[in-house]
This record gives structure tokens, C-alpha cells and sequence, in this order.
């Protein structure tokens, strides 16, 4: 009896755990199916190639350009500012700070993480933008630049807490080795403490591109919804995310040429955080048996 | 001599720069909240708490966005909890080093990642349509536990982590069997850490917008849900909807609704760093 009640459980956890795998068959067959629709309707080539995205106009254009040079533009300009501040951050907290002092920021800079990016999206749109403008004239109320900062904002404790973790995670005896040789903590920190985690700080950058690729509110409220293929970080610009939520939002009808829009621009983003992940998976695996 | 002194210059130099790097993020969310604090502050009373959405932002209240916040955060408590501690518990105490282990870990890690968007369109297809839930309570709640369920995984497994062998050892010779090691020694041991994780997956539950969005859930929905196959909408959702509207009123509208979200999500936060302190001192 008490044999079978055990089996019985095993095999109930079992099931659970393997519900995760069928929520990621059904994400790739969701996606992959209604994109197979949309490509069986729009070539591929015109997806890749096509300069233009206009499903929801008259003269309907279907190049997925616009929408990636969106994304990769609020990306880039949300990795630029938070890899050397996260960076910096990581490096002061574990090489140069009291232990007091770190028990008490992580917490606090944890919490730049935990608000709702909705609100970030107000913050860029009412505060940053206007600020912006003040001394860029000619910017539009809707650009790039403003919601990539406050996005930028949000991912740096993704970044200073994965770097600290990985320096942290670095032999004392590398740290005493390089005092001893007379060298300063700026000189610890960047010759001998940083390569040594490097692994663990690239996995730190490519989990907050990925994030930066998928974050959604802060682009769609402060962004703007004009997909055009631009790198002019002034002017609204539409991202992948961004047009998954407008449309969303519209009256799209079901099974429609546009309803299938939103799949194919999803298996887009999907696809390159997948990689993403995948990467950075194999690098904090490998990290992980160096030090273990 | 000079070289030693330039070294010892850039060190202190980098000091400082550290500290005002550590110190931008916390400054400009502390100028953000007392942005917001002015904008809104004076808009926060009884009745707009109570009151129904509105064309007109003095009369528009949050009442009806509110229930749905809380609706969809029960029912994903409910849903999540189950299978995200019932998955961790297998991965943690079950499952032998096998392929599947291995499987089951890197999907989890991979699932971990997923932009939130993307569980809006499985949501959308799997419960909206083929379900047929409509865009309802329900559906939204089922897509944001699916959304947490690698969240709470995760911190359950550190929970459980972190017991002492010793325990399961000392359980074993007892003559207890895998199960009730883990339920009499390994959950009451790891509670702390196991609620912690939970409330702060729940705090990012409650702050999602994008994917109830894809759902179909409503920025307009004239009553609060009164079961979970009702429309809704949630907090943020009103939120993104107030700041997309030109009235100025609606700005206003948007800030006091903001300082109530973020004092559930900070509250939250709060709780779970409280947990975590207390439960952390018992192993060490």
C-alpha cells in the first residue's frame, strides 16, 4: 500500500515538472503554426527584405526591417547605458564597498527590477522625454532614445547583480596574489578579477539584451508605433513587442491576414531570445564547472 | 614614484565613480516617485478607489481594475503554486542524473527567459481560442501562472536547496519514506525561502501588462468580475490605458493609480526580503 501511495506521488510530481516542457511545445507550436498561415499568404523573401510594414494600411507591406531595426535600436541604446553603469556598479560593490553597505544596496538596486515596466513607460513618456527635449530641439514626444534609457534603468540591476555574483564567485587567492604584487583595487579589478569572470559577466550582458529584446510597456508607451527602418534615435520608431500590443489592442479580426501578423513578428522575437538564452545557458554551465 | 601616485588617483577616482553609478539608478527612481508622488497624490481618495472607470477623469476610478488585479492574482496563486512546487520538488529530491533531468533543466532555464509577450500569444491561442475561455479572468490567470511557474521553480529549488542533508539523512534512518521526508521535514524546513520566492513571483504577476494585453483583456470594462469567466481588467492595464489618453485629467488619473501599484508591488517586495532575512538565519 504504502509502496503504491509513493508511486503515485512520484509520478504526480513527475507530471508537473513535465508540464513545463509541454508549455514551451505548445509556445513553438502556437507560434510556428500560425506562422506557417502567414507565410503560406506572404513570402518569406518579402518578410526578410520588404523595407516596409504596413499590414494594418491599404497598401499592405509585410517586411519585418522595420520592426527589428526598432527593437535592436531601443536595445542597443538600453545596453549602452546599462552595461558600463551595471558593469561599474558590480566591480565597486564587490572590490571597493563594505559588506555592509552591499547588504543593504542590493536589496534596494534589486527593486529598479521589480517595477512594474508599465510605470517605467510613464516615467520615459511624462518625465525623460520632456527633459530630453529641453536641450534636443526638434526631438518628437515619441522616440527611441528616451524609452531605451529608462529601459536601460530597468536592466541594471539585472547586469551589477550577475556581475557581482560571478566576481564574487572568483578564488580569494587570485585577489591576494594580485595585492601582494603592489597592484591597486582599479588594477585588481580590471586585470585580474574581470577576466577571471568574464564568463559569468558576458551571460550578465546577454540575459539583459535578451530582456531588453522582449521588454514590451516602455517601447509601446514612450516609443511610439511608426515602424520605419531608422537608426535615428529621435524620431518614433515601432518595435516587434510594440506592434504585438497595438495590434492587441485594435479590433483585429481572428484568422485575418493581420491577426497572423502578430504570430509571425512573435516567432521573430522569439527566436532571437531563444538563441539568447541558449548561449548564455552554455556559458553559465561552463562557468559553473570551472570553480566547482 | 609619480606612477604609484597617478595609480592611486585613478583607484580613488574609480571609487567615486562607483558610488555615483551605485547610486544614478536609486536617485532617478527616487526623482521618478517623487514625480509621481506630485502628480497624483492629491488625486488618491476614497472615491477613487471605489469608483467605475469614466469618460470623465474626475468621476473615473480604479474600482473595477482593482477587483480584477485581485481576481487574476488569486487564481494564479492558485494555479501556479501547485505544479511550480510539486515540478521543483521532483527536480530537487526525485529525479535521478538522467537525460530528462538534464532536459527538464535546460527548458526551465530556457522558459525563464521567454519575453512575456510571447505567453500572451500562447495565452491567447491555447485558452482564448481553443479553450475557449474567452478573454476572461480565467484565461488570464492560467496565462500568468504559466508566466511565473519557472519563477517559483527556481526559488523552490534553492529553498530546498538549502536544508541540510542531515535532515534527510536523520528522516531516512527514522524509517520515513521519500514522501514523508519531504513533507514533514523538507517543506515545513524550506517555508520560508520556498514563500519567499513565491511572493516575489507574484509581485511580478501583478505587474504585467503586456501579455493580459495580447489576451484580450480590457482597458474599458464597465463592472468589477464576479466569477473567473468574467472580462476584466487589471491595474496596469488601466494604467497604459489613462496615459494613452490626451486629457490632462487622465495623467493625473495615471499617477495616483501608479502609487497604488506600486505600493502592492513594493509592499510585496518588502514582505519577501523579510522572509528571506528571518528564514536565512535558521541554517546559518
Amino acid at each position: 500500500m504504502r509502496k503504491l501511495k509513493e508511486l503515485v506521488i512520484e509520478r504526480g510530481l513527475l507530471l508537473s515538472a513535465l508540464i513545463t516542457i509541454a508549455v514551451t511545445v505548445g509556445i513553438v507550436l502556437v507560434l510556428s503554426i500560425e506562422a506557417v498561415n502567414f507565410f503560406s499568404e506572404v513570402s518569406i523573401i518579402d518578410f526578410i527584405t520588404d523595407p516596409e510594414w504596413t499590414p494594418l494600411f491599404s497598401d499592405k507591406h509585410f517586411g519585418i526591417l522595420p520592426l527589428l531595426s526598432g527593437t535592436l535600436l531601443t536595445s542597443f541604446i538600453a545596453i549602452a547605458f546599462a552595461v558600463p553603469v551595471g558593469l561599474s556598479i558590480s566591480i565597486y560593490l564587490s572590490e571597493y564597498a563594505p559588506k555592509s553597505f552591499r547588504r543593504t544596496i542590493k536589496p534596494l538596486l534589486e527593486l529598479l527590477a521589480a517595477v512594474p515596466t508599465v510605470v517605467y513607460g510613464f516615467f520615459a513618456l511624462m518625465v525623460v522625454t520632456p527633459f530630453l527635449q529641453s536641450f534636443i530641439p526638434g526631438m518628437s514626444s515619441f522616440n527611441s532614445l528616451s524609452a531605451g534609457l529608462v529601459m536601460g534603468i530597468m536592466i541594471i540591476p539585472y547586469i551589477s547583480s550577475l556581475s557581482e555574483d560571478a566576481l564574487h564567485a572568483v578564488p580569494n587567492s587570485l585577489r591576494e596574489a594580485a595585492y601582494g604584487m603592489g597592484s591597486t583595487r582599479l588594477q585588481n579589478s580590471f586585470r585580474v578579477m574581470v577576466p577571471a569572470a568574464s564568463s559569468g559577466i558576458i551571460v550578465s550582458i546577454i540575459l539583459a539584451i535578451s530582456r531588453a529584446i522582449g521588454e514590451t510597456m516602455i517601447v509601446a508607451i514612450a516609443a511610439g508605433q511608426q515602424p520605419r527602418l531608422t537608426f535615428d534615435p529621435t524620431v518614433p520608431v515601432e518595435t516587434i513587442t510594440a506592434y504585438i500590443v497595438q495590434v492587441s489592442l485594435g479590433d483585429v479580426q481572428h484568422d485575418s491576414l493581420e491577426y497572423k501578423t502578430i504570430f509571425a513578428a512573435g516567432i521573430t522575437l522569439f527566436v532571437f531570445t531563444f538563441l539568447l538564452n541558449t548561449i548564455s545557458y552554455r556559458i553559465r554551465k561552463k562557468f559553473q564547472e570551472k570553480y566547482e | 614614484m609619480n606612477n604609484i601616485r597617478k595609480n592611486r588617483l585613478k583607484d580613488q577616482a574609480f571609487k567615486v565613480w562607483g558610488i555615483f553609478c551605485t547610486l544614478l539608478g536609486l536617485v532617478l527612481l527616487a526623482v521618478f516617485i517623487g514625480n509621481i508622488l506630485v502628480d497624483g497624490i492629491m488625486r488618491i481618495d476614497w472615491e477613487f478607489v471605489m469608483n467605475l472607470p469614466s469618460r470623465k477623469p474626475e468621476k473615473a476610478g480604479i474600482y473595477t481594475a482593482l477587483i480584477g488585479s485581485i481576481w487574476v492574482l488569486l487564481l494564479t496563486t492558485l494555479i501556479a503554486l501547485p505544479i511550480g512546487i510539486a515540478a521543483a520538488i521532483y527536480l530537487e529530491e526525485y529525479s535521478k542524473k538522467n537525460k530528462l533531468a538534464t532536459i527538464l533543466e535546460v527548458n526551465i532555464s530556457n522558459l525563464a527567459g521567454v519575453p512575456s509577450i510571447i505567453y500572451g500569444l500562447l495565452g491567447l491561442e491555447v485558452f482564448v481560442r481553443i479553450l475557449e475561455m474567452g478573454a476572461s479572468v480565467l484565461a488570464g490567470s492560467f496565462t500568468l501562472a504559466l508566466l511565473i511557474l519557472p519563477i517559483v521553480i527556481v526559488s523552490t529549488r534553492e529553498a530546498l536547496k538549502a536544508v541540510p542533508k542531515s535532515i534527510r539523512d536523520a528522516s531516512f534512518a527514522m524509517g520515513a519514506s521519500k514522501w514523508q521526508t519531504v513533507y514533514h521535514q523538507l517543506l515545513p524546513a524550506s517555508f520560508g525561502g520556498i514563500l519567499t520566492g513565491i511572493i516575489l513571483a507574484l509581485s511580478r504577476a501583478v505587474g504585467e501588462t503586456a501579455p493580459l494585453i495580447v489576451i484580450g483583456a480590457l482597458a474599458y470594462v464597465p463592472f468589477a468580475p464576479s466569477s473567473p469567466m468574467d472580462e476584466f481588467s487589471v491595474l496596469p492595464i488601466q494604467i497604459f490605458n489613462w496615459i494613452t489618453r490626451p486629457q490632462h485629467g487622465f495623467v493625473e488619473n495615471a499617477a495616483a493609480a501608479i502609487i497604488i501599484l506600486l505600493l502592492i508591488t513594493f509592499v510585496m517586495n518588502g514582505i519577501a526580503v523579510y522572509f528571506r532575512n528571518k528564514w536565512q538565519k535558521k541554517f546559518k
